[in-house]
């Protein structure tokens, strides 16, 4: 059997449709845990008593093996029919981005330089007009890194979520090791891999680009 | 005009409380820099931000133009003070312009305003408009940082200016710049300025009044000069240093330090001025036209022994001394060029004195200080 052969029975259409629920389902995941996350940070350095407790939680959430906590995410949404699909799969990667994400926003603000922050204030600018107009474009980098972070773990975590139904790049990798195929499991990592390093990229340009212009500039 | 009223701020540390300034009263007129004086822990800075609101006052009130502030809130009242710390505190990702431009965009400026304010303010510190308005704050000097920190606190035009240590993070030769370039805008912008310092010499330097702090409390506030010449106590005395008369000089002024010499007319017979001489024991005359006008001098062992005018004798100047030059450059012209006087002459030429040796002690000695009368600050000079 050539290498030409060996790939002959491969449903490439099958695979389009595959890579683009995978990127569909991390997408998902991680919009919700920036749109979630993102403020969660931004509370925290409003409230720092909310600093501690919402990290420590969002670490033993990111402790939890994935796919012990699809286990644990299957009864509570067995309760409304949606135990095994995509709902629990988008939950956990949710949760697990949710950490990088809120640190990274936390940090990122909490680390403007105080001087920063004082002349701010003390020109009359509110905390709404200084986090706008100052501190959320100074933290963008790093908030973006966040997102790097929980975007290139998770297209890795997501296929594992093809083991309660969610769909993805996983499915290909399981039915696959039950055929002993090793051209399509060999198909199905190359495609994650693949994708986790173009989203690496994609989101490395973006970081770059969306950096306020000031910091990048060169003293 | 700024006044400060039993202003009082104590906190609750550690079970105990500790008072960090403790009934502040104070009244700053208008147009005139008052400088926070004091070691640190004295309670100058939390003075300083109480009157803008950044620490919350326990009590006392701060009273702008005769209008209590405390009912304003804290937006507000900030918008209308402007803010300078050592920090600097630009905002990095805007542009200088941007930068500037912050609380009059916040205020409802339209762009057109904004763009011609913040060009106006920039040739007031001698920055190109043109060359740094769209530059960004890393790509400056910490000195020109710091001059775009001055402005953008002056850019809505707020009447009282505070200022944190201002200056502490310059280097010394662009301090004395910018020193002297904020004190011209001042003086032509007719702020009234807070600013705290725990230097003496910046102090005397830009102050109209200086307010010593010492563990809460204020110790004096006067006039350099006063407090220099009459420090309240031990601790101000120890404060301004024990060359406080030699920090004098910075302040006093050539016309105050001035005797009243006799001159001659360049026709006068060389023993009447011989005599004269004689009666007011100097080796030394001036000689003036009638406008009073300073012509040179003439001295005594050039006449000895001779007959008729002074004219042939008559010797020119290389030192002379302008009326508003301060006794620090005087004494140091006067050592530089080994003289014992220095003829004092107005800007028209007018001879008004001579500064001698004699004539400073007498004045550092005498108790006068220019504290009652018209306030000069030696960097005022500087901008003549």
């Amino acid at each position: 059997m050539d290498f030409m052969t060996a790939f002959q029975h491969i449903d490439w259409a099958q695979v389009v449709s595959l890579t683009g629920e995978h990127i569909a389902l991390v997408g998902v995941a991680v919009g919700l845990a920036i749109i979630i996350g993102v403020p969660l940070g931004i509370l925290m350095t409003r409230f720092p008593w909310l600093a501690g407790p919402l990290q420590g939680a969002a670490t033993v959430v990111l402790t939890l093996p994935a796919i012990a906590l699809f286990g644990l995410l299957l009864p509570f949404y067995s309760q409304f029919g949606q135990g095994l699909g995509p709902l629990p799969a988008v939950t956990a990667v949710f949760l697990y981005s949710l950490l990088p994400i809120l640190r990274n926003t936390y940090l990122a603000l909490s680390s403007v330089e105080p001087g920063i922050r004082e002349a701010g204030k003390g020109i009359g600018m509110s905390f709404w007009q200084r986090l706008r107009m100052v501190d959320l474009p100074i933290a963008v980098p790093v908030i973006l890194a966040g997102v790097r972070t929980a975007v290139v773990m998770n297209i890795g975590v997501m296929t594992i979520a093809a083991t309660i139904g969610a769909g993805g790049l996983g499915v290909l990798i399981l039915t696959a090791i039950s055929r002993s195929d090793m051209a399509t499991l060999f198909v199905g990592a190359v495609l994650v891999s693949v994708l986790a390093i173009v989203a690496d990229l994609f989101l490395q340009w973006l970081q770059k680009t969306l950096t306020p212009r000031g910091l990048k500039a060169a003293r | 005009m700024i006044e400060l009223d039993k202003l009082t701020k104590k906190f609750h540390q550690k079970g105990k409380d500790v008072v960090a300034v403790n009934e502040v009263s104070l009244t700053v007129d208008e147009g005139q820099i008052c400088v926070f004086l004091g070691p640190s822990g004295c309670g100058k800075s939390t003075t300083l931000k109480m009157i803008n609101r950044l620490i919350k006052p326990t009590s006392g009130r701060v009273l702008i133009n005769g209008e209590d502030t405390t009912g304003i809130d804290e937006v507000t009242l900030r918008r209308n003070i402007g803010y300078v710390i050592q920090q600097i505190g630009l905002f990095p990702n805007m542009t200088i312009e941007e930068n500037i431009t912050v609380v009059p965009k916040l205020l409802g400026w339209d762009k057109k305003r904004c763009h011609e304010r913040a060009v106006e303010l920039m040739s007031m510190v001698q920055l190109e408009p043109k060359q740094y308005l769209s530059r960004y704050p890393r790509e400056l000097s910490g000195g020109q940082q710091q001059r775009i920190g001055v402005i953008r606190a002056l850019a809505a035009d707020a009447p009282v200016l505070l200022m944190d240590e201002p200056f502490g993070a310059v280097d010394p030769v662009n301090r004395d710049a910018i020193q002297n370039e904020f004190f011209q805008m001042q003086r032509a912008l007719n702020k009234t300025v807070i600013m705290v310092s725990h230097d003496i010499d910046e102090a005397i330097k830009l102050g109209d009044k200086i307010a010593i702090f010492k563990d809460g409390a204020l110790l004096q506030y006067d006039h350099p000069d006063t407090l220099l010449a009459h420090p309240a106590d031990d601790f101000v005395s120890g404060f301004v240093g024990q060359d406080s008369t030699l920090k004098r000089l910075l302040l006093i002024r050539a016309e105050d330090a001035a005797d009243n010499a006799p001159s001659v007319l360049a026709d006068t017979a060389v023993a009447d001025a011989l005599e004269l001489m004689e009666e007011h024991d100097r080796r030394h005359l001036v000689v003036t036209d009638a406008q009073k006008k300073a012509q040179g001098y003439i001295r005594r062992r050039d006449l000895r022994g001779q007959s008729g005018a002074v004219q042939p004798f008559l010797q020119t100047f290389n030192a002379t001394a302008a009326h508003d030059e301060h006794l620090r450059i005087l004494l140091s012209r006067m050592y530089e060029f080994n003289r014992s006087w220095l003829p004092v002459l107005s800007a028209d030429n007018d001879f008004l004195g001579e500064v001698t040796q004699e004539s400073i002690a007498d004045y550092l000695s005498s108790g006068r200080s220019r504290g009652k009368s018209s306030i000069v600050s030696p960097a005022e000079q500087v901008a003549v």
